[in-house]
């Protein structure tokens, strides 16, 4: 991550800030800075969604093509994730410079995504064993304040709230080739369940604490951090009447990183990881209302990109 | 026990403005003709084209008599003699230190304009040169003064006087040098157990209230004081005045220790000091500071 210059005594008091479950804004350690979302910020794109958490701000853009399937795995689709760092977040990503963290962050996120608990990839299946559906999920980070791994997290479930896929018509097979004719109505389409998708939990170890949502500040005086993939509950995805319908699914950790020189107990690693199933919950509910709400307010009115006008 | 969370939409986003009568300066844009070049004298952040006065900068117009300045609104900080900044600890060269202070330029502090802690004279030898990591080392902060400025613009710095030197415990808020108001004194302990320092350069720093007992203490106990726990009454204090310097930079208003205790008085209303970064908490905080500045103005 970005290294960040402070001096021994600012270190101390952030140290003793946390020891005493008060942060230098007046959170207490399980707190998270406000965010912004907005989704459908790229037109072209199948799903897209930027979020702004605090100075930390990521934009994700989702791409639907068609693929074959892998021979060990005919029924399933394909996810696949690329993320950029760009040196507009920090001198440090010109060049190669970023390319270490966004491969951290991608490996991390695929993985996270790999279980059939966290993401269905069913779902994108076309033909069996013939077409699938492969998502190309790209992740570009503008600006980097800290909790990237969250962010990041939150965009791409958001991003895929708000994918599109379009219906297959007809099916002509000639001999072995499979020839699909795509519905040419652009709202002739589907939307991906992705209630249970995983979020990705960033646990700072400062002094004997562990921290949600450290600030990029608070992220230099840490040795290490595991990051914890929970997945999500798709009751929090739903609304009216559908909600009745779809039981609630509990939560599983679905990945657990590491980042960091540092070492960890046992008992600490275990107490890290259910803080981190905690924040999961609250953090997924309150993205499940966020998205819920925009879509409510995109049927009334037509959608106006606000985008990076501020 | 379950943290907060608060995920907004950018459709709910806040306009954070809070000019009281609904007319704003007219905003120039780079490239923006000002006027024809008769008549008028073309000062900082213009140049002359085509016959034409230009701004080559995002800002407002200031006019004194004939000539036209553009003052941008963002921009790194420009250094004046007798400034008070804040800055941070790059390097250590030799006989001098690399700061960090916000400007185009890294800002140069010579060994022989620093005061040693303790007060004690310095002697002019090798192993005080190489000493110096021992005063101030890579990513100290310090509180300073320009002395003076070279030819390429960049800062020589001192701290020659008991008030500057290193920073100890605390927190530092970045924020644009165009809204820090320039005072005679820019050293102030607020009434609520707070100091702080705010640079010209854009750097404040918050701090538990000073005491003075650096002056004559030894080594060691000024150690032993840097490593001591802040109180949770002096913590929260300090996160409310940071929260409050934020909101009112949200609304681009200007800095000063009037304003900045001002937002704390507005701010006291809210018990819980995390909801100040809240963005409506913000503008209500900035719009109250703003109305109650103006009502001063006015008597």
């Amino acid at each position: 991550m970005a290294d960040l210059l402070l001096s021994s005594t600012e270190k101390i008091f952030i140290v003793h800030g946390v020891q005493d479950d008060y942060r230098s804004d007046g959170r207490s350690n399980i707190d998270y800075r406000p965010m912004e979302l907005e989704t459908e910020v790229v037109s072209h794109a199948s799903g897209s969604a930027r979020l702004r958490l605090a100075n930390t701000d990521v934009l994700v853009g989702v791409k639907t093509e068609i693929d074959t399937p892998k021979p060990d795995q005919p029924g399933l689709g394909k996810i696949e994730f690329f993320v950029d760092c760009s040196a507009n977040a920090t001198p440090e990503f010109e060049g190669r410079g970023g390319e270490q963290l966004a491969n951290s962050i991608s490996n991390m996120m695929q993985r996270a995504y790999q279980s059939s608990q966290a993401f269905e990839l069913k779902q994108l299946c076309i033909l069996e064993g013939k077409q699938c559906w492969k998502l190309y999920i790209d992740i570009l980070i503008l600006e980097s304040g800290g909790n990237l791994y969250d962010a990041v997290s939150l965009a791409v479930k958001a991003a895929l709230f708000n994918t599109r896929i379009p219906f297959v018509k007809a099916v002509l097979m000639d001999g072995g080739n499979v020839d699909l004719q795509l519905s040419d109505d652009p709202y002739d389409c589907k939307h991906l369940d992705v209630g249970c998708a995983p979020l990705l939990i960033t646990l700072c170890k400062i002094g004997d604490k562990c921290v949600v949502d450290p600030s990029a500040e608070e992220e230099s005086c840490s040795v290490i951090s595991v990051v914890v993939g929970v997945t999500g509950n798709t009751k929090s995805y739903c609304s009216g009447k559908e909600i009745d319908s779809v039981k609630s699914l509990e939560r599983k950790c679905s990945t657990i990183g590491m980042n960091g020189s540092g070492s960890l107990a046992p008992q600490t690693l275990q107490s890290a990881i259910m803080q981190g199933m905690v924040a999961a919950e609250s953090l997924d509910e309150a993205l499940g209302q966020a998205l819920l709400r925009e879509r409510q307010e995109n049927v009334i009115l037509k959608k106006h990109a606000y985008g990076f006008l501020k | 026990m379950t943290g907060h969370v608060s995920i907004r939409l950018a459709s709910e986003r806040v306009n954070h403005s809070v000019s009281s009568s609904n007319v704003l300066p007219r905003f120039y844009t780079p490239g923006e003709v000002i006027t024809g070049t008769q008549d008028f004298m073309r000062g900082h952040g213009t140049y002359a084209e085509d016959d034409c006065l230009k701004s080559s900068v995002a800002g407002v117009m200031q006019k004194v008599n004939k000539l036209i300045c553009i003052r941008p609104l963002k921009s790194r900080y420009v250094g004046e003699i007798g400034d008070v900044v804040v800055g941070r600890i790059l390097e250590v060269q030799q006989r001098r230190w690399k700061v960090e202070t916000n400007s185009r330029l890294d800002s140069v502090l010579q060994l022989s304009s620093v005061n040693l802690p303790g007060g004690e004279l310095r002697r002019r030898s090798v192993e005080d040169e190489q000493m110096m990591r021992m005063y101030l080392q890579e990513g100290d902060l310090i509180s300073a003064e320009v002395q003076s400025l070279f030819s390429d613009g960049s800062l020589s710095l001192h701290t020659r006087s008991l008030k500057y030197g290193k920073l100890s415990q605390g927190t530092l808020v970045k924020v644009f040098p165009s809204l820090i108001k320039r005072r005679k004194n820019h050293f102030h302990n607020l009434l609520c157990g707070v100091s702080i320092i705010i640079g010209n350069n854009g750097f404040i720093w918050i701090s538990p209230l000073m005491q003075d007992l650096m002056i004559e203490e030894s080594k060691d106990e000024i150690n032993n004081y840097e490593s001591q726990s802040v109180s949770k009454s002096d913590r929260e204090a300090m996160a409310r005045v940071k929260n409050c310097i934020l909101a009112l930079v949200a609304s681009k208003m200007m800095l000063d220790d009037t304003s900045i205790m001002f937002a704390y008085e507005e701010s006291l209303k809210y018990d819980s000091v995390k909801d100040l970064l809240d963005p409506e908490a913000m503008l209500d905080i900035a719009f109250l500071t703003q109305h109650k500045i103006n009502n001063i103005m006015d008597e």
